[in-house]
C-alpha cells in the first residue's frame, strides 16, 4: 500500500476535502488560494494516471477493499484518464486566469462558499468520469449539478437567476430520467456496476425493459449534455454566469454527460441490444445535423457574444454527436478528440471574452469596435480560436474534423451527405467569427463610447495565450489526444488494437 | 391479476406524468417546482416497489431464526441517497425563488420574461 496506488482515489479526494477547507477561511484570497492549490494537485494526479494507462492498460481502485460487483470500483481507462485531464486542466486555468476577474464579480462576502462549490464541482464531474457503478455516476453527478447551479447564480446580471432556475428544472429531470434508466437495469440484471452490468444485459431475455432503460438513459443524458434540441437551458446559463465560471463549465462540464452516454450505449448497450448501433445513429444524425445548422445559424444573428459561443457550442456538441453516431473506431476517436479539443478552443475564447469584459464592461459585440487596435493580444487569442472552431489546419479543430471526414469516408451515401454538412457547417462558422472579427478590427469606435485603451492585465492574458498555444501544441503534435482517444475507442468498440 | 400486482408501477407512471405536466404548465415558479417534487418522488416509488420480495421481512440476521425471506435492501439505500439529493435540490431550487423574488418582485415566469425583455 503506497501513495501510489490511493492516486485514482485522491483525484477526487483532495478536491472534496479542500471544499469544506475553502469554506472555512475567510481571508481576502485565501478560498482562492486552497482551491487552487487542490485543483491543481488533482491535475498532477490525472496526469500521472494517464502516463499509465496511455498504453491500454486499465487501473481498477476497489473503494474500500471491497470487491466488484458488490463495492464500489473506480474504474481508469485511457478514455475517463483523457477525460479528467481535461476537467481538472480546465478547472486549474480557469481558476488561475480567474483571480482577478471573480474577484471583480463576485463578492468578498460569498467568496468562501463559491470556491467550495466550484471545488465541489470539479469532484463531481472527476467523479463521474473514473467511477464503474452507474448508480454512482448519479450521485457525482447531482454533487456537480448542484454545485453548478450555485455558481452560475452567482452571475452579477440578475437574469443569472433565473437562467439558474431554468437549468435547475431541465438539469434535475434529466439526472431523473438517468436515475429511472438505471432503476429498470437493475430491475433486470440485479448489479450496477458496468462492467458486471455489460456482461449480464446481453443474458436478459425480456429485451422490452432494456430498451426502455436505454431511451429514459439516453435522453436524460443528452439533457444533461446539451445535444440539440434539449439545450434550452445552455446559452443564458452561460450567458450569465460569471466569466470564469463559463471559461470552465463551457470546457468541461457538457463533455462529461457526452462521455457518461458513450460509455452506458457502447459499453453496456452495444453488445446487448440487436441493432443497436442502427438506432444509435438514427437517434443521433438527425440531432447532430440540427444541432449544426440551427446552433450556428442562431450564432450568426446573435448580438451578445457570450450567447454567440454557447450557440456555437450547441453546434460543436453536434458535431461529437455526429462522431459517436458513425459507431467506427475512426468516428467515435474524432468524437473523443473533439470532446478535448473542443474544451480547449471554447476554453480559451472564454477567456478572451472575459478580458474583454473586464475592460469594456460589456460583451455586446457591437459595442466592441476598436478592440483589435485597443486589445491587440486579447483578440489574437479569440481570432485563433475562432480559426479553431472553422477547423483551419494547423488548430486543434482541424484534427477532430479530419477524423470524423476519415469516419464518414466508410458510410457510402450517409457518409458523403455527412461530409457536405461539415463542409456547410464550416462555412457558417466562418460567418459568426468573421462577424466579430469584422467589428473589433475593421470599425471604429462610437464617437460617445469610453475609449479603451489598456490591454487586459498580464495575470489573464498569461493563461489565456497558455490555452490558446496548448491547443495549437496539440494540433501540430496530435500524438497524446489522438493517441488516448484511438485507445479508447478501440476499448469502448471492443476492437482488439 | 397479473395487471394488479403492478399496481404500483402504474402509480409510479401516473405521478411522473403528474410532476412533469406541472413542471411544463405552471407559470409560477413554486408550483413547477412542487411539480418537480412530485416527479422525483415518483422514482423513489418505483424502486421501493422493486425492492420487494413476497413475505420478505428486513435484512437482519437473528440467532435461531432460519429460512428467513429477506427484501433486497439495496434498492432502498439507493433511494435513501436520491431522496437526499432530491431534498437538496428543492431547498436550492426555493432558494433561487426567494432571491428571484427579491430581485424582480414576483415569481410569476412569463411577468418575469416580459420584465427582461431587451428595448
Amino acid at each position: 500500500m503506497t501513495l501510489y496506488d490511493q492516486l485514482p482515489a485522491l483525484v477526487v479526494a483532495v478536491l472534496l476535502f479542500t471544499a469544506p477547507i475553502a469554506y472555512m477561511l475567510r481571508l481576502h484570497g485565501f478560498p482562492w488560494a486552497a482551491a487552487t492549490a487542490a485543483v491543481v494537485t488533482s491535475f498532477a494526479v490525472a496526469c500521472s494516471l494517464a502516463a499509465t494507462v496511455i498504453g491500454g492498460e486499465t487501473i481498477i481502485y476497489e473503494m474500500g477493499g471491497w470487491p466488484a460487483p458488490y463495492g464500489i470500483v473506480l474504474h481508469i481507462d485511457a478514455l475517463s484518464a483523457l477525460m479528467a485531464m481535461l476537467i481538472t486542466g480546465a478547472s486549474s486555468a480557469a481558476l488561475i486566469f480567474g483571480y482577478k476577474s471573480l474577484a471583480d464579480e463576485v463578492g468578498e462576502e460569498t467568496a468562501p462558499a463559491f470556491f467550495a462549490a466550484w471545488l465541489l464541482c470539479t469532484a463531481g464531474l472527476v467523479g463521474m468520469v473514473i467511477t464503474g457503478d452507474a448508480f454512482n455516476i448519479f450521485v457525482f453527478m447531482e454533487i456537480s449539478s448542484l454545485s453548478t447551479y450555485v455558481l452560475v447564480s452567482a452571475g452579477p446580471d440578475r437574469r443569472a437567476l433565473i437562467s439558474t432556475y431554468r437549468y435547475i428544472v431541465m438539469g434535475t429531470v434529466g439526472a431523473t430520467f438517468y436515475l429511472i434508466g438505471v432503476g429498470f437495469l437493475y430491475m433486470v440484471t440485479g448489479t450496477l456496476n458496468t462492467a458486471d452490468l455489460a456482461a449480464r444485459v446481453g443474458q436478459v431475455e425480456d429485451i422490452r425493459l432494456v430498451l426502455v432503460a436505454a431511451g429514459f438513459v439516453s435522453v436524460g443524458l443528452a439533457v444533461k449534455a446539451a445535444v440539440f434540441p434539449l439545450h434550452a437551458w445552455m446559452p443564458n446559463a452561460y450567458t450569465f454566469a460569471p466569466n470564469a465560471v463559463t471559461v470552465f463549465i463551457a470546457a468541461a462540464s457538457t463533455k462529461v454527460s457526452l462521455y457518461v452516454l458513450m460509455r452506458v450505449d457502447y459499453a453496456i448497450f452495444q453488445n446487448s441490444i440487436a441493432n443497436h448501433d442502427i438506432q444509435l445513429t438514427l437517434f443521433l444524425v438527425p440531432l447532430g445535423v440540427l444541432a449544426l445548422f440551427v446552433g450556428s445559424l442562431l450564432a450568426i444573428y446573435e448580438r451578445n457574444l457570450k450567447t454567440l459561443l454557447a450557440y456555437s457550442s450547441v453546434a460543436q456538441i453536434g458535431y461529437i454527436a455526429l462522431g459517436m453516431a458513425m459507431t467506427s473506431v475512426a468516428g467515435l476517436t474524432g468524437a473523443i478528440v473533439h470532446m478535448f479539443n473542443h474544451g480547449l478552443i471554447k476554453g480559451g475564447m472564454f477567456m478572451a471574452v472575459a478580458c474583454l469584459a473586464l475592460r469594456y464592461r460589456t460583451v455586446n459585440v457591437a459595442n466592441l469596435a476598436g478592440a483589435g487596435k485597443a486589445m491587440p493580444w486579447t483578440m489574437a487569442a479569440f481570432v485563433i480560436g475562432g480559426l479553431g472552431l472553422i477547423g483551419v489546419p494547423l488548430t486543434p479543430g482541424f484534427i477532430s474534423k479530419w477524423y470524423l471526414v476519415l469516419a464518414a469516408l466508410d458510410k457510402g451515401w450517409l457518409g458523403v451527405f455527412l461530409i457536405v454538412v461539415i463542409l456547410v457547417s464550416s462555412l457558417l462558422a466562418v460567418i459568426y467569427v468573421w462577424k466579430v472579427i469584422e467589428v473589433a478590427y475593421f470599425r471604429e469606435p462610437r464617437a460617445n463610447a469610453v475609449p479603451v485603451t489598456q490591454e487586459a492585465p498580464l495575470a489573464m492574458l498569461i493563461p489565456t495565450w497558455i490555452v490558446v498555444l496548448t491547443g495549437v501544441w496539440f494540433a501540430v503534435d496530435s500524438s497524446v489526444p489522438v493517441g488516448l482517444a484511438s485507445s479508447a475507442a478501440r476499448t469502448l468498440l471492443g476492437v482488439a488494437p | 391479476m397479473a395487471l394488479l400486482g403492478l399496481y404500483n408501477y402504474f402509480v409510479f407512471a401516473v405521478l411522473l406524468m403528474i410532476g412533469l405536466y406541472c413542471v411544463l404548465a405552471r407559470t409560477n415558479i413554486v408550483k413547477s417546482l412542487i411539480g418537480l417534487s412530485i416527479f422525483q418522488s415518483a422514482v423513489f416509488l418505483l424502486y421501493i416497489s422493486m425492492d420487494k420480495v413476497d413475505g420478505g421481512t428486513a435484512p437482519i440476521i437473528q440467532e435461531g431464526v432460519e429460512n428467513q425471506v429477506f427484501a433486497n435492501p439495496l434498492p432502498q439505500v439507493l433511494i435513501l441517497t436520491a431522496i437526499v439529493v432530491g431534498i437538496s435540490t428543492t431547498a436550492l431550487a426555493l432558494a433561487v425563488a426567494v432571491r428571484i423574488k427579491e430581485a424582480y418582485g414576483t415569481i410569476e415566469e412569463d411577468k418575469i420574461q416580459e420584465m427582461d425583455r431587451e428595448p
